[in-house]
């Protein structure tokens, strides 16, 4: 996995409540093999639906991190709702608070998820309304700059080191083979 | 020290403390969807699936629920049961397909085979896994990757989650039903009420559940934005599990009994937060909006998106009402249905139909509505047919399909079209969630029944 410190880039804004993973990607798009190929499918129902939705927006076409709402990612464990936030080129979401799955594909799939208070993501869909204004996020520092104002984040320790360092979870478990074989045989 | 149900589930599962935990895995529950990129995974890195034994699979979410001589009609989905099939084959691990007679929702199969068992531990690539928490197992869903991890070593990674008590007070009115409690914990607490927390559910409401009713209260825990849900092991589990198919027999019966007895939270254990509901005031529920929050009695009437004090609650109310065609206002029985769908891993189980069959009995679907039963296993449909509760659906104008997720989550041909309305007994309302532009309501299997008798719904309590 491709170790993740820092992200520099544009934005695109979502500031709803309880996104749910359905939205991010429809089940429709769950019947492939493979784990790429999802970012052009991403909030695929909303693209189609609203000709005005802000993904579709070609000025929003590079943004790299997504700003949402509460409660992100809620609903289904598909994974796949991930690879296509990744896919379509985010490499950071910004949001007040996150649903445990989707937290969890995050740091597995080397997405940043930066956890702000509601002011401060709300001070942030303010900024993203200028489709060239970008925003500079350090994993490293635990800091996000936009505009002139900078926030410091709060991050779990070992999802930091985890990005950092790009880590093969199964790679590192398989390490532990003494301790699993030892909890089989009590 | 005193513990919770989950403390002594927790712990007695741990292989090493770290930065994390590492969790040892006691059932690994697969299905077609989110299972294919974890075995090419493993693949790609020469490593073999550690413990095919502790490892099951079915054919749910994208399998057809009617001519199923015929094959799987849609290439992708076809590939996507190959591929499990193959995989099943290449790394010996049991799985239920298409034709098995213990086919169906991964959720309903484990319990009713004997393999949820209280104490273990329990994940699946899927959401709804926190339906396994009604045995008293710690039971929750993965995404692809960790599945991979699972299959590659039988343990996962975890950050100890936080515990809350739901105190469920007073009892259950007659023709309220679990899923009315449930629905009715998640419009009182939130979507997000959940988030990061195992949620205990507690009190004599809860105890006095069957094992049916406890896997739908479970099942939502999701949709509360619980990590997994609870319930403690007692003798309603333990008379559910016994001569089940994969239960231990024997002695290790009696020694499994004896370890599932002390299961349950001691008395002062402590949690990390409380909440709690009053079963007593609780109503047949209906959702109106777009999560599974958005939910009133039957009695209610759609909310002005104004009536919210929270400016994010009004904008998610406005977004649901003109997603839903809703005008605020609307007595809920004056909303018309288009399409009922029992089924899904909340409620189709067999206990599931004969509730609503009892109640259909003798009476029609109305003229322009489309009624699925969708049951969530072949064994329960083999079951429900040895009761002749078959012949009520049919009667009834009823479609009697073969088992599968469905309509819950349309990744089959069961789509609701664009517009239309469908009372659910499944557990998401979201939107595009039964197909782009459905709109679900979310009910009770009885409530489901009434509503397809009526063309809109209706109170079940004094309904017949």
């Amino acid at each position: 996995m491709k170790p993740v410190d820092t992200v520099a880039g544009t934005m695109v804004s979502l500031p709803q409540a309880d996104i749910d993973t359905d939205q991010i990607i429809p089940q429709k798009h769950l019947k492939r093999i493979e784990r790429t190929g999802y970012g052009e499918f991403l909030f695929d129902y909303w693209a189609n639906d609203q000709p005005d939705f802000t993904l579709n927006d070609p000025a929003r076409a590079k943004a790299k991190a997504l700003i949402t709402g509460p409660n992100f990612g809620c609903g289904s464990s598909r994974e796949h709702a991930v690879w296509a936030i990744r896919d379509r080129g985010f490499e950071v979401v910004v949001g007040p608070s996150f649903a445990d799955i989707f937290s969890g594909n995050a740091v597995n799939n080397g997405l940043l998820l930066v956890q702000l208070p509601e002011a401060a993501v709300n001070e942030l869909h303010d900024i993203a309304i200028d489709p060239d204004a970008t925003v500079h996020v350090s994993l490293e520092d635990q800091e996000v700059r936009a505009g002139d104002r900078v926030w410091k984040f709060e991050i779990d320790p070992e999802v930091k080191r985890r990005l950092l360092a790009g880590l093969d979870m199964v790679g590192v478990t398989l390490e532990y083979e003494d301790a699993i074989s030892a909890y089989e045989r009590q | 020290m005193t513990k919770t149900l989950f403390d002594k589930v927790w712990d007695s599962h741990v292989v090493v403390e770290a930065e994390r935990t590492l969790l040892y895995v006691d059932l690994h529950l697969v299905h077609e969807v989110t299972s294919p990129q974890a075995f090419a995974g493993l693949q790609e890195a020469g490593r073999t699936v550690r413990r095919p034994d502790l490892t099951f699979a079915t054919v749910d979410h994208a399998v057809p629920t009617e001519g199923r001589s015929l094959g799987i009609r849609d290439p992708l989905s076809k590939k996507q049961v190959d591929t499990l099939r193959q995989n099943c084959a290449n790394h010996g691990v049991e799985l239920f397909d298409i034709d098995d007679p213990r086919q169906g929702i991964v959720h309903v199969v484990g319990p009713e085979l004997g393999l949820t068992q209280p104490g273990s531990v329990i994940v699946c690539g899927d959401s709804h896994t926190s339906t396994h928490g009604a045995f008293g197992a710690l039971a929750f869903g993965i995404g692809t990757s960790e599945v991979e991890h699972v299959l590659a070593t039988q343990t996962l990674w975890q950050a100890r989650p936080k515990t809350m008590a739901l105190e469920v007070e007073g009892h259950l009115p007659t023709g309220v039903s679990a899923k009315d409690l449930i629905l009715g914990i998640i419009a009182t607490h939130g979507v997000g009420m959940g988030r990061g927390h195992v949620i205990e559910y507690r009190g004599k409401a809860v105890e006095s559940l069957s094992m049916e009713e406890r896997m739908t209260v479970a099942n939502m825990s999701i949709e509360a934005g619980a990590r997994a849900g609870m319930i403690a092991p007692d003798q309603t589990t333990i008379s559910y599990l016994e001569g089940k198919p994969r239960s231990p027999a024997g002695t290790d019966w009696d020694e499994a009994v004896a370890r599932w007895s002390e299961l349950a939270t001691d008395p002062g254990a402590e949690f990390d937060s409380v909440k709690s509901v009053d079963a007593s005031s609780l109503e047949p529920h209906v959702t109106w909006g777009i999560n599974p929050g958005q939910a009133t009695s039957i009695n209610g009437e759609v909310p002005s998106p104004d009536s919210f004090d929270d400016p994010v609650q009004r904008e998610t109310a406005s977004r649901a009402l003109e997603y839903m065609g809703l005008a605020a206002g609307t007595a809920i029985s004056d909303i018309p249905i288009d399409h009922v769908f029992i089924g899904s891993c909340t409620n189709s189980r067999l206990e599931d139909l004969r509730k609503a069959a009892r109640l259909l009995n003798g009476h029609s679907v109305k003229s322009g509505v489309s009624a699925v039963v969708v049951p969530g296993s072949m064994q329960v449909k083999a079951a429900a047919e040895a009761e002749g509760l078959d012949k009520t659906f049919k009667a009834a104008g009823f479609a009697w399909r073969d088992a599968g997720c469905s309509s819950c989550l349309a990744m089959n041909p069961d789509v609701i079209p664009a517009g239309e309305r469908c009372a659910s007994t499944s557990n998401r309302n979201y939107e595009g969630r039964q197909g782009k532009g459905a709109r679900t309501h979310l009910v009770s299997p009885e409530m489901a029944v009434a509503a397809a008798v009526e063309g809109h719904f209706v109170d079940v309590r004094n309904w017949e």
